[in-house]
């Protein structure tokens, strides 16, 4: 057929690849940023993570020195709150996803003729931010207290043992991480969502696909930078999260995160090294987690 | 829901039709019958609910009121994955994220059927992309993206295709080509195709049938052939090709033929090929069937004459010559002349005649008079003449 007389060859993929005196001049502010407030830090980290006590010195006396063993030695003794941290956090993520999907869907997607609503909505999303994290942690506290209406509710409901409690529980931990950031969650999926054309879940239901393989397929490929920037803004800082599960707020002897034991070390026994040591590991072990999940999400481009 | 191929096109029946959006009805008591197998194409100007009228077949809009049936059957209560219906759409509607290939095969894998890359490689050999599979909707040119929206509605083999402007981003040269291709698919295969356009060449050069659609209503539904020997209505002789319309009341009927009194001068059309044959009537002819005259022809039963009128246009097209002549009383008359290198050349100014053999003239259904009685300065063929006089005589002057 003569359709060849009209299909162009192959497409050449030319970027802007200039690279001018300019553009260098322009990095410069970022990349003295990030100098001063990225790697001098990083560099002071690692070396207070390498120091030993100091000989005969007070407590929190140390010097510098290469001492690999603080980090075997914190990971022997802090395993267990490692691992909690990263569960906790994924939990955390997984049920703030559950939550902010539908919700960004909804105002984003399904609230389009009404840009009221949609407005409305979003300001309610972001309202909590008016608010200081630690007091909306601590009214949650509250809430959630042995006395409070909610407990008793249940209790009286017998949904929940009469001896039972919520607060200083892995439960109010988790919930904790997931209210405070859904927020984070639901933002850049209402990003993604709100630009979503909807002609192409119009094309996948002419194309016999019944909503929920539309949903499948095509919105939600669609959706995915949202969803992996949801998933890094939540992940990323619920993994080093120290308020709420603190026995101040939500946890209680058996919910410590990595946060709590880098606090306690540092403020509390002053072991700078092993705190030191423990941010390293947290850091390192978030970045190989999101290097692995944006590689297998297919959006390199965020990296 | 259609499961596997269609052995051949269904046909599609809509019994009233009517859709309303809030403030505002698009289709107004819609009434279509599309036999299997046939290329309907759907003719109007934007805006006028050929969008609409597709998206309510496809049922990815709901009706008002009214009835579709596709092979007989009542789908109206359907939801569009359940009909045995594909669209092409007039944004493509390709998804981004998917590759050609995958795009194409996305309808075979939501029905299970066996080899559906095989048979997406085969669609896309038949709008010749084969070689393109692998890229992505976006690495496309608007025309590749349309072909490829095309393979994927035809790969499914639907029982009815619908087709909503799918030419409109190609040049006129592909577009020419595309609409061969197109054509000779739907033969090929067999199947139903209602194909949208606002190009009434397209529309006519395709379809078995075409439909005239105006304000959400068909104002007429024939051949092309038909369509444009007889009109029926003003916007479709104005639609269809070119019009002289002129009106005026009846003044004598014979067995065969009606008379019209058109300012003084009497025109006659043959009875069967007018609408209407009492009251006020609008006559037509089309600008192709007029011969131009320097002195006053001889008159004769066998056809009409207008004039004196004065030629205050002349523009050469290639194929032809378009002259407008003003007829005092009249109005502007379009006439073109096939250059065939004998025969008259009028140069503007000129006295002229106009006269064309009475079996070549319609008349239309309507009650009102569309074009002006009285001679205007203000019709649009005037203005442009002015305009194009003013640009010629700045050019002269400087
Ligand atoms: N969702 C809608 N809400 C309100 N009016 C609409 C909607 N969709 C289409 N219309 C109106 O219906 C009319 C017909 O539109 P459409 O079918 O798209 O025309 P076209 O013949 O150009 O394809 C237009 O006037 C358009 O503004
Ligand atoms: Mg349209």
């Amino acid at each position: 057929m003569a359709f060849t007389a009209f299909s162009t060859g192959t497409a050449t993929e030319q970027g802007p690849r200039k690279s001018s005196r300019i553009a260098l001049l322009l990095l410069l502010p970022g990349v003295l940023y990030l100098m001063l407030f990225f790697l001098v830090p990083l560099v002071s980290l690692v070396i207070t993570s390498l120091q030993a006590p100091l000989e005969l010195g007070d407590i929190g006396q140390y010097q510098a020195a290469f001492r690999w063993e603080n980090y075997a030695t914190v990971i022997g003794q802090y395993g267990e709150q490692i691992l909690r941290s990263f569960l906790y956090a994924l939990l955390a993520t997984i049920f703030a996803l559950l939550f902010s999907y539908p919700l960004a869907y909804f105002i984003g997607v399904k609230a389009r003729p009404w840009p009221l609503l949609q407005n409305l909505m979003l300001v309610l999303v972001i309202a909590p931010f008016f608010i200081s994290f630690l007091l909306r942690t601590l009214a949650w506290k509250q809430i959630l207290s042995d006395e409070s209406p909610i407990v008793t509710g249940l209790k009286a409901l017998s949904l929940l043992a009469p001896d039972a409690y919520i607060t200083g529980t892995p439960i109010a931990v988790v919930f904790g991480l997931t209210y405070n950031f859904i927020p984070f969650m639901t933002l850049p999926l209402y990003a993604a969502l709100e630009r979503l054309d909807t002609r192409y879940l119009e094309a996948g239901s002419d194309l016999y696909a019944k909503p929920f393989t539309t949903f499948r397929t095509v919105t939600l490929a669609l959706s995915m930078p949202g969803i992996v920037s949801g998933v890094l803004l939540t992940f990323i800082p619920a993994a080093g999260d120290y308020v709420n599960a603190s026995r101040q707020f939500l946890g209680g002897s058996g919910t410590a995160m990595m946060g709590n034991v880098i606090e306690s070390n540092f403020l509390v026994s002053l072991n700078y090294p092993a705190a030191a040591s423990l941010s390293i590991i947290l850091m390192a072990a978030i970045l190989v987690l999101v290097t692995a999940y944006v590689r297998r999400s297919g959006t390199e481009d965020l990296l | 829901m259609g499961q596997g191929f269609a052995e051949s096109g269904a046909d599609l029946e809509l019994v009233g039709i009517r859709k309303r959006f809030p403030g505002f009805t698009a289709i107004e008591d819609l009434n279509l019958s599309i036999p299997a197998g046939s290329f309907f194409a759907l003719l109007g100007p934007s805006g006028c609910g050929k969008t609409t009228t597709l998206r309510l077949v496809a049922g990815l809009e709901e009706v008002t009121e009214g009835r579709i049936l596709i092979g007989g059957k009542d789908v109206t209560a359907t939801k569009p994955y359940q009909r045995p219906v594909n669209t092409v759409f007039q944004s493509y509607a390709l998804f981004p994220h998917m590759s050609v290939l995958e795009n194409v095969a996305f309808g075979l894998r939501r029905r299970r059927i066996a080899d559906a890359t095989g048979k997406a490689h085969e669609a896309l050999r038949l709008v010749e992309l084969d070689h393109l599979a692998a890229r992505k909707p976006a690495q496309l040119s608007g025309g590749q993206q349309q072909r490829v929206a095309l393979a994927r509605a035809i790969v499914n083999r639907p029982a009815l295709l619908l087709l909503d402007e799918p030419l409109g981003a190609l040049d006129l040269k592909l577009r020419r080509q595309m609409q061969l291709e197109l054509k000779a698919v739907q033969e090929e295969v067999g199947l139903t195709f209602l194909h949208v356009t606002h190009d009434q060449e397209e529309a006519m050069t395709m379809a078995d049938t075409v439909a005239v659609m105006n304000k959400g209503r068909i104002e007429q539904l024939g051949a092309p052939s038909v369509l444009y020997e007889l009109p029926r209505t003003v916007f479709v002789a104005n639609f269809l090709g070119q019009s002289n319309l002129l009106s005026g009341p009846v003044i004598g009927t014979t067995a065969d033929s009606i008379s019209v009194d058109v300012e003084g001068t009497r025109i006659v059309v043959p009875r069967s090929r007018a609408h209407r044959h009492r009251g006020n009537v609008t006559v037509g002819v089309r600008p192709e069937k007029l011969v131009l005259g320097f002195g006053p022809p001889e008159e004769s039963a066998a056809s009409n004459i207008l004039g004196p009128g004065r030629v205050i246009d002349v523009s050469f097209s290639g194929v032809s010559t378009q002259y407008l002549v003003a007829i005092a009383g009249v109005g502007t008359i379009v006439v073109f002349a096939q250059n065939i290198g004998t025969g008259p050349v009028a140069s503007v100014g000129v006295e002229v005649w106009v006269s064309w053999r009475v079996e070549h003239g319609f008349g239309l259904e309507d009650e009102d008079a569309p074009a002006p009685k009285f001679p205007s300065d203000t019709d649009t063929a005037t203005i442009a003449v002015q305009k194009k006089r003013a640009l010629m005589s700045e050019f002269g002057d400087s």
